[in-house]
């Protein structure tokens, strides 16, 4: 028996351990998400979307987003419509076979700044600014990486040489990356008071991220709980039933 | 209703209608309920149920994905997103799906290494263990085309890589791997026919999974001493002795699955499968499943690659002769003093193979990948078929109630000696 416990936990453990190898010392941070029981902050998450519209939306889509998304963490539906309404959608056609114009709804995607990839490549040097909506399950350490690459701009070390429109960051692969530092201490305004550094900011934006990449994370831990307490139950009572049942074959 | 020639085995006169026109219920009753089970079996002998269980559950939540998923280039890998946000519980179904996969595998690797150590494999079980391993290969071919339908990054560059495989056959190649693909790449095409035999397979599986059961109930299960069964007295009913015992081993399971489902439902994917895939951007290292790993670490420890592919599929097919390369009369390794060994040195080698097939392929990986891949095939080919000249074994017990009567008294005196310190 204490093999077959070896080889569960053998397997199980190797086949995480060879799916998350990691590279760097990737530095961990506290998220109220992490563990069992973690949670959105949802005041962290709309101030997280506060940045992600005034900072990151010139250039990163969202497009798996709908507007009504914005309803979880804690916008009214008239705050959703307000914010949605500032945006311009492409409709149509309509009885004159006529495409035209509207202000967005609710129950439209998030709209991306550049009609489509070719436009955000010529506006951007030539790189693509990649879709944000499941950035933190696309990046090895996740939540983690993106926060660190947010603060990890640096001056290059006198040895480096960093290409035309490339600017240096510690965490990017290859420490070069296209997009110039996006936040800087007070590049965000609150309107809750929260102080507005640097670290705060990317914090939060990193925060809305996570959400708008696993936005049934909640949902699933409480689920979670659940199911393992079942199998914990019922696997107890019928352990003592087989204790019981096979006393009378020994 | 029921005429009075009509035997009346039953209490319940619908059961005994339906038994005079079809014998499933003397069946189901023989098969499921008298079905006597060596009472040593210990709970290794309970992954072919959780196998069995973890099929259905994958069949079921793969019907429901499959009627949310639109097999289109430019809309698969956005249409698995919006399984995850805007179905009900799609999410839940999703990772049951992609984690089941993994545990999948999981339990079928521990069951044939519970075969292959306990001898399952030999006299009168060849067929079975045939069959089995037609399983395991149509799991891989059923699981790789399951990878591709997310249309991720590593979806894509998978199925390049590994369709190109074929493409190393002399003459025939290239028009095969056009053949298979539909197309001159990975494409629309391709998408479209691996969803088609994404579905159908597994109740190819299922099918196959049936032959499976029906053939070890012919001459019954094999057990930890692997000797025969020789009266009643040495069996246990499968209903309740081995449904309890599976019951148990399905509430652990579950929890340990629900671990990862639920806390860490990401943790066995390659995050790159989250970027859309992209013919353009080859990643950097391009990973298979972990679960198939192991005949990627052969598959690229061969510098030729028509070699490579040959000994990666030889690798699969030597399984298939394993009842005849093994000339030991004696089934069960715990009698074979020199042969336990190798056989364990054979699983960490297989271990340590799909670990180096994760991993790029160069310097010291690469020499564990060809020093892995040696032994591979010196298990089957020289140490299997030759061992048992130079090992003797110990001698069997007389029977399988004198094996459990021992090993109860070894317990009894253990629990004895605790309670006197």
């Amino acid at each position: 028996m204490k093999i077959l416990f070896f080889l569960v936990t053998f397997l199980i453990s190797g086949s995480l351990l060879a799916a998350e190898s990691s590279n760097k010392n990737m530095p961990k941070h506290e998220w109220s998400f992490k563990g069992i029981t973690g949670t959105f902050d949802k005041a962290a998450l709309q101030r997280g979307y506060k940045v992600y519209r005034e900072v990151c939306e010139g250039c990163h889509s969202m497009k798996l987003l709908y507007y009504r998304d914005l309803m979880d963490i804690g916008f009214s539906e008239a705050e959703v419509k307000a914010i949605a309404s500032e945006y311009t959608v492409l409709d149509g056609p309509n009885d004159e076979g006529e495409m035209f114009e509207r202000s967005a709804r609710p129950a439209d995607r998030f709209v991306s700044s550049y009609a489509n990839e070719n436009e955000a490549r010529a506006s951007n040097n030539g790189a693509y600014p990649p879709d944000l909506s499941v950035i933190t399950k696309a990046r090895k350490h996740g939540e983690d990486y993106i926060y660190n690459l947010l603060i990890g701009y640096e001056e290059p070390p006198e040895n480096i040489e960093v290409g035309d429109g490339m600017y240096y960051n510690k965490w990017m692969d290859g420490n070069q990356i296209a997009m110039p530092q996006p936040i800087y201490d007070e590049s965000v305004d609150y309107d809750d008071g929260t102080d507005n550094n640097e670290k705060q900011i990317a914090k939060d934006v990193v925060a809305f991220l996570k959400w708008s990449a696993e936005p049934e994370l909640e949902v699933r831990k409480n689920l979670g709980i659940k199911a393992i307490l079942f199998f914990l139950v019922l696997g107890t009572v019928v352990y003592l039933a087989k204790n019981r049942l096979w006393r009378r074959v020994h | 209703m029921s005429n009075s020639s009509e035997p009346k085995k039953y209490k319940n006169s619908f059961l005994n209608w339906i038994e005079f026109r079809l014998p499933i219920i003397s069946y189901f009753q023989k098969e499921y309920g008298d079905y006597p089970m060596p009472k040593n079996c210990n709970y290794f002998w309970s992954f072919g149920a959780l196998a069995t269980i973890t099929l259905v559950v994958m069949i079921v939540s793969g019907i429901f994905l499959a009627m949310n998923y639109t097999p289109h280039t430019d809309m698969a890998f956005d249409s698995v997103e919006r399984i995850m946000r805007d179905v009900n519980y799609g999410w839940l179904l999703r990772y049951i799906h992609s984690n089941g996969a993994a545990f999948f595998f999981i339990i079928v690797y521990i069951h044939i290494l519970r075969a292959m150590y306990y001898g399952s494999y030999k006299y009168p079980r060849e067929l079975n263990w045939i069959l089995g391993v037609f399983i395991y290969l149509l799991m891989m071919v059923t699981s790789f085309m399951g990878y591709v339908l997310p249309w991720g990054q590593m979806s894509y560059w998978g199925a390049t890589v590994i369709t190109n495989l074929f493409s190393a056959i002399p003459i025939i190649g290239e028009g095969i791997k056009t053949w298979l693909l539909g197309d001159y790449n990975v494409g629309n095409a391709t998408l479209n026919r691996f969803f088609a035999l994404h579905y159908v397979l597994p109740f190819v599986i299922l099918g196959v999974v049936g032959l499976h059961v029906a053939a070890v109930h012919v001459h019954g299960s094999n057990n930890p001493a692997g000797i025969d069964i020789k009266s009643k007295n040495d069996t246990v009913r499968f209903f309740p002795y081995m449904l309890i015992k599976d019951t148990i081993a399905t509430c652990v399971f579950g929890v340990l699955i629900s671990a990862v489902i639920f806390f860490g439902p990401n943790l066995m994917a390659e995050v790159d499968n989250y970027i859309p895939a992209d013919p353009l951007v080859t990643p950097a290292h391009i990973v298979p499943n972990w679960y198939l790993a192991p005949f990627y670490a052969i598959l690229r420890a061969v510098p030729d690659k028509l070699g490579g592919v040959l000994l990666m599929f030889g690798a699969i097919a030597i399984l298939f002769v394993l009842p005849w390369l093994d000339r030991s009369k004696v089934r069960s390794c715990n009698f074979r003093p020199i042969y336990k060994w190798f056989m364990m040195l054979f699983f960490i080698n297989f271990f340590v193979l799909g670990y180096v097939g994760m991993l790029p392929a160069e310097g010291t990986y690469l020499l564990i990948a060809r020093v892995g891949l040696i032994y591979y095939f010196a298990f089957f080919l020289v140490i299997t078929p030759f061992i048992n000249r130079i090992e003797s074994p110990q001698t069997l017990p007389a029977s399988i109630s004198d094996v459990y009567l021992s090993e109860n008294i070894n317990n009894l005196a253990h629990s004895a000696e605790k309670e006197t310190n």
